[in-house]
C-alpha cells in the first residue's frame, strides 16, 4: 500500500468529552426535559389567559426575595461547578473534588431555601385551591426533584473522583453531570421568570 | 432504463464478492469476533441480552401480540356493528374495546413495531456494531413490554380505559370516571413515554455517530433520515402527553386543580396537550413506513431512489410541519377563527412535503424495472391508500367540511386509510423484505401474495365504506344505530371487509412460522439491493461486519462503493464517527448485558401499581431502588471500559 493509506485509530487523538456519545445523548435528554418544562410553562400561560385575574383574587404577587437568593446559590452553584472542572483538565481531581463539595453545599442552600419558600407558600394556599395554585406547586415541585437528581449525579461524580476514575484525558463523566447541572440551573430561570417575575407585569 | 452505472451483484467482479463476504463472516476457524458479541447461553443473560437483533425481533414480535389484541378487540366491536341494535355488547364493554382498540394500536403496535425494524436495521444499515447504548435497549424493550402487560392488566379487574385513546376531559375526570379505567391508561403511558424517549435517543445518537467511514449524509440511506426525524419529533412531543398525564393523574388522584373549570381549570387544556402530542405522534408512526417504502421501492424498481435529497429534506420537513397543525383535531371546539384559520392552511402545507415524497417514488418506478415481489405489492398498496387517506385528510383541514364530519366514521375511514392501509402496509412490505435478513430464509411468495390480495381487497372493502357511512351522518364511538337510517349496508359490508382483511394477516402469520423452518434458505443477498444490511450474512453473525465497511456511495452494493476496514476485534470494539461526514474518530468499547436493566424496568412496573393504589410506601421504596439500580448500571466495571469511556 501507499504511505497514505488510512489509519484508524483505537484511541481518540483528540479526547474532548463532547465528542462522546454519553454527551449527546446527555443534550437529548436536556432536550426532552426542558420541552417538558416548556409545556408546563404553557400551560400556566393558558390557564393565566382563560382567567381574570392572575394569581386569582385571594394571592398575593409572590415576593422576590427568597427566590432571588435561590436564584443566586444555584447560579453560584454553576460557576463553582465550572471552576472545578476546569481542574480536572488539568489533571487536578483535587481542585474538581473541591468543586464538587461546593457545587453541593450551594444545592443543598437553594433546598432549604425552597423548603421555607414551600411553608410560607402552603400557608397561604394548597394546590386544591385553584389552577394557579396547581400549577405553581406542580411546576416547582418537579423542578425541585431535578435538583435533587442533579445533586445525587453529582454525588455519584465525586464519589467516582475519589476512585481516581478521572483525569484529563478521561472525564466524560465529569462533563456530562456538569451539562446536566447547568442545565437545571438554566431550567430555574424559566421557572422564576414565569411564576415570579411574569405576574409583575400583567 | 437503469442508468449504466448501476450493476447488480450478479454483474460484480469476483473479487468484489470476496470482499463482501470478507465483511460477512470471520474468517473460517476464528472465534475472535463470536466470543466476544455472542449473548452468553444462560437464562439470564437470554433476558437481559443487548443485542440489538434480539431486542429488535423481540420488539416487532411483541407489537405483533399486542396487534392480535387490538385486532381482536377491532373484530368484536365489527360484529356488534354489523347489524342494527344488536346486543353482542353492551355500550360500557363498547367504550372499553374502542378505548383499548386505539390505545393498543397507536402506542403499542404500530410505534413499537416501527421502533423495532430501527433497533433491528439501524446498526446494520450503518456498519456499525450494535447501537450506541445497547444496556438503554435491553431497558427500553423490557420498560415498553411491561407498560402493554400494566395497560391490559386493567381488563383482569373489568376496568379497562374507556374514555377514547385521547382521553378527553372532562369525561376522563374523576367526577364522570371515578374507576381506576382512566389511571390504568394515565399511568402506563407514562412508562411507556420513558420507554420510547430513551428508546429515541439511542437511535439519535446511532445514526448521528456510529455510520460507517465514509457514509456522509448525503450517503445515508433514507430510513435512516426517517428514524432521526421521528426520534427527533419524539424528544419534543412525547413531554406533551407526559405533562398532560402528569397533571390529568394529579388532578384525579391527588385533589389538584388542571382541567376542572370550577377552579379556574380548562377542559380544552387536555386538548391542546394531547394534541401537540398527538399530531406530531402521527407522523412519527407514518414516516418511518415511508422510509421503509424509500428502500423498498429501489430494490425492487432496480434503480437508485430518484431525488434522494428532496425526499430527505421533505422527511424532515414533514416531521416538523407536524408540530404546526395540531389545532387541525380542534376545529370544533370554539376556538378563535384567526386559530383555526392559521391551522387550516398549515394542515393543507403537509400535503406538499408529503407529496415530493409520493412523487419521488413514482418516478423510481417509472425509470425503473418495476419487480412485482410482495414486499412492492404491499409498497403499491401503501402509496394507494395512503394518497387516499392523504386527501380525506385536505378535506378535513377544510373547516366547513371538518365540522360537517367531525367525529363522524369519516374520520375513523381516514386515520385507518393513513395508518392502517399506509403505515401497516408497510410494516408488512418491510416484513417480507428483511425477514429473510433476519431469519435466512424467504417467505413463500406464493403466500404472500394471497396474503397481500386478500388484505388489500378486505381492507378496502371494510373502510371504504366507512366514508359513507361518515358522510350520512354515523358518529363514531357509538356503540350501536338504528335501522332503516341507509347504514345497514355500510356496516354490515365494514364488518365483512375487515374480517377478510385479517384473514389476509393470518396468512402472513402462517406463512412466517412456515417458512421460519421451512422457508427456501435467502442467501445474504436474496433482493440484489443496495444497503449494508445485505453485506452481513443472513442472519448476521452476533458482530454485525466481520471488518468495519468503508463506504464511498449511495448505493454501496451496487456501484461497489464499498471497500473492506479494520476488524476492531479487541474487545466489543465499533467505530465513532464525525456527525455530518463521518470521518473516523476512534473505536469505542460497548459494554455488555448488565442485569440491572432488567430489576431497573421491572421496579418500575411494580411502581405503575404502587401509584395505582396510591400507596406511598410501595412509591417510596422503588424509588430508592431505581437509584440504586442506576448507580449500578452506570458504575464502569471493567478497567478497559473505564479507559475508553464513550
Amino acid at each position: 500500500m501507499t504511505a497514505s493509506a488510512p489509519t484508524f485509530p483505537v484511541t481518540a487523538a483528540d479526547s474532548a468529552p463532547e465528542k462522546s456519545f454519553a454527551w449527546w445523548a446527555m443534550v437529548c435528554v436536556c432536550a426532552t426535559e426542558a420541552s417538558l418544562f416548556a409545556y408546563l410553562i404553557a400551560a400556566n400561560f393558558y390557564l393565566d389567559l382563560q382567567s381574570s385575574r392572575w394569581p386569582p383574587a385571594g394571592i398575593a404577587r409572590p415576593g422576590l426575595l427568597k427566590p432571588a437568593l435561590m436564584t443566586a446559590s444555584l447560579l453560584l452553584s454553576s460557576a463553582v461547578l465550572i471552576w472545578g472542572e476546569r481542574g480536572i483538565r488539568r489533571n487536578n481531581a483535587r481542585r474538581l473534588a473541591t468543586g464538587l463539595c461546593g457545587t453541593l453545599l450551594l444545592a443543598a442552600l437553594f433546598l432549604l431555601l425552597f423548603a421555607s419558600e414551600y411553608r410560607d407558600k402552603l400557608r397561604e394556599f394548597v394546590p386544591a385551591q385553584s389552577a394557579y395554585a396547581s400549577i405553581f406547586y406542580v411546576t416547582t415541585s418537579l423542578h425541585c426533584a431535578h435538583v435533587l437528581v442533579g445533586m445525587l449525579v453529582l454525588g455519584y461524580t465525586l464519589l467516582r473522583v475519589l476512585r481516581g476514575h478521572f483525569s484529563a484525558e478521561h472525564r466524560v463523566g465529569v462533563s456530562v453531570a456538569t451539562l446536566y447541572w447547568h442545565f437545571v440551573g438554566v431550567i430555574w430561570l424559566a421557572v422564576l421568570t414565569t411564576f415570579y417575575l411574569a405576574p409583575r407585569f400583567s | 432504463m437503469p442508468p449504466a452505472h448501476v450493476q447488480s451483484l450478479d454483474e460484480w467482479p469476483d473479487q468484489k464478492i470476496a470482499r463482501l463476504a470478507t465483511l460477512a463472516r470471520e474468517p473460517a476457524g476464528t472465534r475472535r469476533l463470536r466470543d466476544q458479541w455472542e449473548t452468553p447461553a444462560n437464562w439470564l443473560a437470554w433476558l437481559c441480552t443487548v443485542d440489538h437483533k434480539a431486542l429488535g425481533i423481540r420488539y416487532i414480535v411483541t407489537a405483533c401480540v399486542f396487534l392480535a389484541l387490538g385486532g381482536v378487540e377491532a373484530g368484536v366491536m365489527r360484529l356488534q356493528l354489523a347489524r342494527p341494535e344488536n346486543r353482542l355488547l353492551t355500550p360500557e364493554m363498547y367504550n372499553q374495546l374502542f378505548t383499548m382498540h386505539g390505545t393498543t394500536m397507536m402506542f403499542l403496535f404500530i410505534q413499537p413495531v416501527l421502533s423495532g425494524f430501527s433497533f433491528y436495521i439501524t446498526p446494520l444499515l450503518v456498519g456499525a456494531r450494535e447501537l450506541a447504548f445497547p444496556r438503554v435497549n435491553s431497558f427500553s424493550y423490557i420498560a415498553f413490554l411491561l407498560a402493554g402487560v400494566f395497560m391490559y392488566a386493567s381488563f383482569a379487574i373489568g376496568q379497562a380505559p374507556d374514555a377514547g385513546w385521547f382521553n378527553y376531559t372532562p369525561l376522563s375526570s374523576v367526577a364522570y370516571s371515578g374507576g381506576l379505567n382512566i389511571d390504568f391508561y394515565a399511568i402506563g403511558l407514562l412508562l411507556l413515554s420513558v420507554a420510547t424517549t430513551v428508546g429515541s435517543i439511542n437511535l439519535i445518537v446511532t445514526i448521528l455517530r456510529m455510520r460507517a467511514p465514509g457514509m456522509s449524509v448525503d450517503r445515508m440511506p433514507l430510513v435512516l433520515w426517517s428514524s432521526l426525524t421521528t426520534s427527533l419529533a419524539v424528544l419534543f412531543a412525547m413531554p406533551a402527553l407526559t405533562a398532560g398525564l402528569l397533571l390529568l393523574e394529579l388532578e384525579r388522584r391527588w385533589h389538584f386543580v388542571f382541567f376542572a373549570p370550577g377552579g379556574g381549570g380548562s377542559p380544552l387544556l387536555w386538548q391542546h396537550l394531547f394534541w401537540v402530542f398527538g399530531h406530531p405522534w402521527v407522523y412519527i408512526v407514518f414516516l418511518p413506513a415511508t422510509g421503509m417504502l424509500s428502500m423498498v421501492i429501489p430494490t425492487f424498481c432496480r434503480r437508485p431512489m430518484v431525488a434522494p435529497h428532496l425526499v430527505a429534506l421533505a422527511t424532515m420537513a414533514t416531521g416538523l410541519a407536524g408540530f404546526g397543525v395540531w389545532v387541525h383535531h380542534m376545529f370544533a371546539t370554539g376556538i378563535p377563527q384567526v386559530s383555526v384559520d392559521f391551522f387550516s392552511a398549515g394542515s393543507m402545507v403537509v400535503s406538499i412535503p408529503s407529496g415530493v415524497q409520493i412523487f419521488a417514488w413514482l418516478a423510481t418506478m417509472w425509470y425503473g424495472r418495476v419487480q412485482l415481489a410482495t414486499p412492492m405489492l404491499f409498497a403499491l398498496a401503501f402509496i394507494v391508500q395512503f394518497v387516499l387517506g392523504g386527501l380525506s385528510g385536505v378535506m378535513t383541514a377544510v373547516v366547513p367540511f371538518d365540522w360537517q364530519a367531525h367525529d363522524t366514521y369519516f374520520v375513523v375511514a381516514h386515520i385507518h386509510y393513513v395508518l392502517a392501509g399506509g403505515s401497516m402496509f408497510a410494516v408488512f412490505a418491510a416484513a417480507y423484505y428483511w425477514f429473510p435478513k433476519m431469519t435466512g430464509r424467504m417467505l413463500s411468495e406464493r403466500l404472500g401474495k394471497w396474503s397481500f390480495w386478500v388484505m388489500f381487497a378486505g381492507f378496502n372493502l371494510g373502510f371504504f365504506p366507512m366514508h359513507i357511512a361518515g358522510l350520512l351522518g354515523m358518529p363514531r364511538r357509538v356503540y350501536t344505530y338504528l335501522p332503516g337510517l341507509g347504514l345497514d349496508t355500510v356496516n354490515l359490508l365494514s364488518t365483512v371487509g375487515v374480517l377478510v382483511f385479517m384473514a389476509g394477516t393470518l396468512i402472513t402469520l402462517w406463512n412466517m412460522v412456515r417458512s421460519r423452518r421451512h422457508g427456501a434458505l435467502a442467501g445474504d443477498d436474496p433482493w440484489h439491493a443496495n444497503t449494508l444490511e445485505w453485506a452481513t450474512a443472513s442472519p448476521p453473525e452476533p458482530y454485525n461486519f466481520a471488518r468495519i465497511p468503508l463506504v464511498q456511495s449511495r448505493d454501496p452494493l451496487w456501484d461497489g462503493g464499498v471497500t473492506v476496514g479494520p476488524a476492531l476485534d479487541d474487545g466489543r470494539q465499533t467505530p465513532r464517527t464525525t456527525p455530518l461526514d463521518a470521518t473516523w474518530e476512534t473505536a469505542v468499547q460497548l459494554p455488555r448485558q448488565n442485569a440491572w436493566t432488567l430489576i431497573l424496568s421491572l421496579v418500575l412496573f411494580a411502581a405503575c401499581f404502587g401509584a395505582l393504589v396510591r400507596n406511598r410506601w410501595v412509591m417510596a421504596v422503588c424509588l430508592a431502588i431505581v437509584v440504586l439500580s442506576v448507580g449500578r448500571w452506570l458504575w464502569p466495571y471493567q478497567r478497559q471500559l473505564l479507559e475508553t469511556e464513550a
